[in-house]
């Protein structure tokens, strides 16, 4: 179970360009759910999975995952804990490894790294094994550097690679914002699938209602840096994209401005 | 170099050339010994991408530590390996100052570099250390019945290899991996439990280890320490770097090592033609300026290669800018 309780965080405090980013969101997100999370430009989507990732440590409030609090760890010790999908096709990977270096980096995520070899023949059947799943014939070329792939390709093997080793929650953070309409298609279906597989603990931040309502089991709308909307089970499953809006309209009591929203 | 007088008198290489056996081997020797510090260099620039001028100051640390040692009565094996690990300290002052003070890498390592000049000083109590006549980890080796320019080069190149295959097994180990990760991506490595941190110490110590280790020998070498041992040192070690680039493929790790090494013994046997022939005039006061020449070549050459290949298609094909 991951809690995150009460998280204030503040950029550039004390100055004219001060943003106070998250204002005491607090989320609980119970073993195997998948939440949708959706909001407009600066409503805090980032800042709040960067917060539970490590990459940001909050002035306030605490993260805690199965009970253990992990607010102070940094990216790297929290590792073991969160596996991640980045935005950009290019930060999940390295591109100047090869494949199969760069799914040993993810094989040794949340273990001790020594002097073994990266790159075992055992490991190299068992990634030959879970790359074939991406149907992409990638299992031929693991040799290869990790540049030589598209974008789509590359945000695949991201998912492969975050899902290779056990974690408490998988973090998606607008993974496929990056990718054509058929490859995030594509990319997508393969979320739904590696997670439902392994009923993985999954927040996924997304800039579109579309996607956000028609994956997972819960949609959480941040706007202004706090929850302003909740849904899952019967409510969420009889909604569509317009009433989506029309609630988010009315909490916030304001036009939506924001196209991508609508539009995405 | 050295052997100046030496070189008059012996036979040409070949034919009518310039070099003589002896100057050749020399290069090969002194290429080989610096195959190490490019081998150090690669670790900071290419793996890391950390730009660590600290060489400049632990080539002649590993040089004192060592000379000290031998002169002290040491066995002059401890004193190498005892240069290896002060070489290693120094880059770990270098790192530390850029990961723990968040000071800029470049700046890290001129602080080091300028500090370690007053260091090596207090190490070896003076400018330079002379080590004629004493014994150096080279003399086992002279009793082989091969002369000494035979012999110095070939136990460099069983070192060399020695150590081209550690570094190889070590960058291929996971340990090794996080390392390539951290250079090529921290945002990434961390997301995947990789200290960074601890990476980049790591890193920069094994460095300016190698470094250190390779001043140890070169001081055993030429038959001394001196405090100005060190100047340029990290320009020769890129040159080396940038020339196996240049000359060959880097597409693996056991490849990109066997470049630098390759990169070095080419920029000696440059350095050593140019100094040679006697029609271009140059004298080893020029080395310097032959070195930043050959640099400044390297790094332009393959992109001129391009343009060029690029103007003769658009010519061919007629088309117009």
């Amino acid at each position: 179970m991951i809690e995150a309780k009460d998280l204030h965080v503040r950029f550039n405090p004390g100055t004219p360009i001060e943003n106070h980013a998250l204002k005491g969101l607090s989320l609980t997100i119970p073993e195997g759910q998948f939440v949708t999370v959706i909001g407009s430009n600066g409503a805090g989507k980032s800042t709040f999975l960067n917060m539970l990732s490590g990459e940001l440590i909050p002035d306030s409030g605490s993260v805690t995952i199965d009970n253990e609090d992990v607010t102070g760890w940094p990216t790297a010790r929290r590792a073991g804990l969160c596996a991640r999908v980045f935005q950009d096709p290019m930060a999940g990977t390295c591109e100047m490894l090869t494949i199969e270096e760069n799914l040993a980096l993810a094989a040794a995520r949340g273990h001790r790294r020594g002097l073994r070899s990266a790159v075992r023949n055992e490991l190299r059947a068992e990634f030959r094994e879970r790359i074939s799943v991406l149907g992409l014939g990638l299992e031929n070329r693991l040799t290869d550097k990790m540049g030589l792939l598209s974008g789509g390709q590359r945000q695949a093997v991201s998912l492969v690679m975050a899902t290779l080793n056990p974690m408490k929650i998988l973090l998606l953070d607008e993974h496929t914002a990056a990718l054509d309409p058929k490859t995030a298609a594509f990319v997508m279906e393969l979320t739904d699938r590696i997670v439902g597989e392994k009923q993985l603990t999954t927040l996924m931040v997304t800039h579109s209602m579309r996607q956000a309502l028609d994956h997972g089991h819960r949609t959480v709308m941040l706007h202004a840096g706090n929850v302003v909307l909740d849904v899952e089970g019967e409510e969420r499953r009889g909604m569509k994209v317009e009433d989506l809006l029309h609630m988010f309209e009315k909490v916030r009591g304001e036009e939506v401005d924001d196209d991508s929203l609508i539009l995405g | 170099m050295k052997d100046g007088a030496v070189r008059r008198a012996a036979p040409p290489l070949f034919g009518n050339s310039p070099v003589s056996l002896i100057a050749f081997l020399g290069a090969v020797e002194i290429g080989l010994l610096f195959g190490l510090v490019a081998l150090g260099v690669f670790i900071s620039f290419r793996i890391l991408n950390f730009p660590d001028l600290t060489v400049d100051g632990s080539l002649p640390l590993g040089a004192g530590v060592a000379a000290t040692c031998i002169v002290g009565g040491w066995n002059p094996y401890l004193g190498t390996l005892l240069a290896f690990f002060a070489g290693c300290a120094a880059g770990l002052v270098t790192a530390w100052l850029n990961v723990k003070l968040k000071i800029l890498h470049l700046l890290a390592s001129i602080l080091t570099m300028i500090a370690l000049f007053s260091i090596n000083l207090r190490v070896m109590g003076r400018p330079n250390i002379a080590l004629l006549g004493e014994d150096t980890v080279f003399t086992p080796f002279e009793g082989l019945g091969l002369p000494f320019y035979w012999m110095n080069p070939l136990v460099l190149l069983v070192v060399v290899i020695l150590a081209k295959i550690a570094l190889d097994r070590f960058l291929l180990s996971e340990v090794g991996l996080a390392m390539r990760a951290t250079g090529a991506n921290q945002r990434m490595a961390r997301a995947q439990g990789i200290n960074t941190g601890r990476m980049t110490l790591m890193g920069i110590a094994l460095s300016n280890g190698l470094v250190a280790f390779a001043g140890a020998l070169f001081a055993q070498l030429q038959g001394g320490a001196d405090i100005t041992m060190g100047v340029g040192v990290i320009v020769i070690g890129l040159a080396a770097v940038i020339l196996g680039e240049a000359v060959m493929s880097t597409r693996t790790i056991i490849l990109a090592t066997i470049a630098c090494v390759v990169g070095s013994i080419i920029y000696r046997l440059f350095v050593s033609l140019a100094l040679n022939a006697d029609f271009i005039g140059l004298q080893a006061q020029d080395l310097k300026l032959i070195t930043a020449v050959l640099v400044v070549a390297a790094m332009t050459l393959p992109g001129m290669r391009r343009k060029l290949r690029i103007k003769k298609i658009t010519a061919g094909q007629g088309v117009r800018k």
